[in-house]
């Protein structure tokens, strides 16, 4: 192991060289742009075995991976924002096509009007596209999540794609220290890609075949059941690779909750501020922790009820926007809460947009406007005047 | 008018190792998504005194309902073509008219 100090799309590239995917096919979007820069120079300079496909879209270059993967190869894309959307019809074939396609989204506002910077909307949109969805927190963890993710996606009794999310700019062009696991490990860690079914001339069988009303519900409940089953398996991979590095992530981290009586739940990169707000606020007598949301898909509402269901008030912080409801993720929370009769007040935040700072203090406020137990969503740093 | 060729239908024994219970997948097959012929408003039909054996037809009929037998003559299943026309419109010697259905 070493540890260089890199930026967020250096830690994903670095995580798909030694992840050894045979097809990698994408295109260029900011925030994402380094990234697959990154790993074409890697195959460039013969550090990847690897066939770079160029394509004229996301949508062609999620159907290219498409065809890879069902042919047995293990494949990697990137995108952001735009892209995504551009990409979103053939991202959720990939999933329902049960193809264990990895990709990293550096998360970033949707146009119009346009900012290139940060924000959560375009990744959580496709929270039904039957994807995984990871949020990292720092490049550490982008880097430890790509390389888990494809040991997840594979997973007989998964088969699925995951998408790794990293705060666009905060991350993807922020640099950090960063532990890159030994080669020889990884290669232990994650093997060959063993395809259950793949595209073969001698065995020739009809991918996405004609079932209407007859399979159809049959197909997505085994879909569903193979989500719940990744809650299983995201937490022994993230085992297995703990004894290899040392470092393991559970579906959700909670941080400072022992005797918190006010949670701060949020995702991403935010989320060291929300700690920092914590510490801050324990300063002050205001027994505060946090939960960071981790992973999204499957939504982990048997963690999330056990961090929160005992508390005095939760405040949810989102960079997230639903127009005519709220926060997205929120209304999950909330949804976990009431099913286990929890009656923890909770309170929404709407943070973040197009990449409008979050502080400290603006944690910090959030709680203490929960803990006056005034009702109602809010919006930080909203300046209308 | 010549039947079908029925001994180029002859489908391989596939094993799909239960998996089609679980993923998309299905062995390939005739007719999988029931009979199309309902959906014809005009018939092809083979003059085979004016047919050359070219095969054009048979490469470009867009649902592979026309077959092929061992002496290269074609032959269509009218249990799955659509009526399309696309084969009498390639066919170098007009040998195919597309006849409308009663």
């Amino acid at each position: 192991m070493a540890v260089s100090v890199m930026t967020g799309s250096r830690s994903v590239a670095t995580a798909v060289k030694l992840a050894k995917p045979e097809v990698i096919a994408a295109y260029p979007v900011t925030p994402q742009t380094e990234i697959v820069e990154d790993i074409a120079t890697f195959i460039k300079n013969k550090e990847l075995n690897a066939k770079f496909i160029k394509v004229d879209s996301e949508h062609s270059a999620m159907s290219a991976l498409i065809g890879a993967s069902s042919a047995g190869a293990r494949t990697f894309t990137a995108t952001a924002s735009q892209g995504l959307m551009y990409m979103a019809e053939v991202v959720h074939w990939a999933a329902h096509a049960r193809l264990p396609i990895v990709m990293a989204v550096a998360t970033r506002a949707l146009a119009s009007p346009w900012s290139i910077l940060n924000d959560h909307t375009d990744f959580l949109v496709q929270h039904s596209s039957g994807w995984i969805q990871i949020m990292c927190e720092n490049n550490q963890e982008a880097l430890d999540t790509t390389l888990q993710a494809f040991k997840i996606a594979e997973k007989r009794e998964v088969m699925l794609p995951v998408m790794v999310g990293l705060d666009g700019f905060i991350l993807t062009h922020t640099s950090m220290p960063v532990d890159v696991p030994d080669p020889d490990l990884i290669d232990s860690f994650l093997g060959k890609r063993m395809a259950p079914f793949a595209l073969d001339p001698d065995n020739p069988l009809t991918f996405g075949n004609v079932v209407d009303d007859k399979y159809f519900m049959e197909m997505r409940y085994k879909m569903f059941e193979s989500m719940q089953n990744a809650k299983r398996v995201i937490k022994e991979v993230s085992e297995a690779y703990a004894k290899l590095t040392g470092r393991s992530y559970g579906l959700v981290e909670c941080y400072q909750c022992d005797d918190a009586e006010h949670v701060i739940v949020t995702m991403g990169a935010a989320s060291g501020d929300a700690k920092v707000a914590a510490s801050m606020l324990r300063k002050e007598g205001i027994k505060a922790g946090v939960l960071r949301l981790r992973v999204i898909r499957p939504f982990p509402k048997e963690d999330i009820v056990e961090a929160l269901a005992n508390r005095k008030t939760v405040s949810i912080v989102e960079r997230d926007l639903s127009a005519g409801i709220g926060n997205i993720l929120a209304h999950e929370v909330k949804s976990a809460l009431y099913d286990a009769g929890a009656k923890v007040f909770v309170k929404s935040f709407i943070a973040g947009l197009g990449g409008r700072d979050i502080l400290p203090e603006d944690f910090v406020n959030a709680v203490k406007s929960a803990a006056s137990g005034k009702k109602g969503d809010e919006w930080i740093r909203l300046n209308l005047g | 008018m010549a039947d079908v060729n029925e001994e180029v239908y002859v489908i391989p024994e596939i094993d799909t190792k239960g998996l089609e219970k679980e993923f998309p997948l299905s062995k390939p097959g005739f007719g999988a998504g029931g009979k199309t012929n309902e959906w014809r408003l005009l018939r092809p039909v083979i003059n085979y005194e004016k047919c050359i054996k070219c095969l054009i037809c048979w490469i470009d009929c867009p649902e592979a309902t026309i077959t092929r037998g061992k002496d290269n003559s074609v032959a269509i299943n009218y249990d799955y073509c659509k009526g399309c026309g696309v084969c009498a419109n390639e066919c170098p010697t007009k040998a195919i008219e597309m006849v409308k259905e009663d």
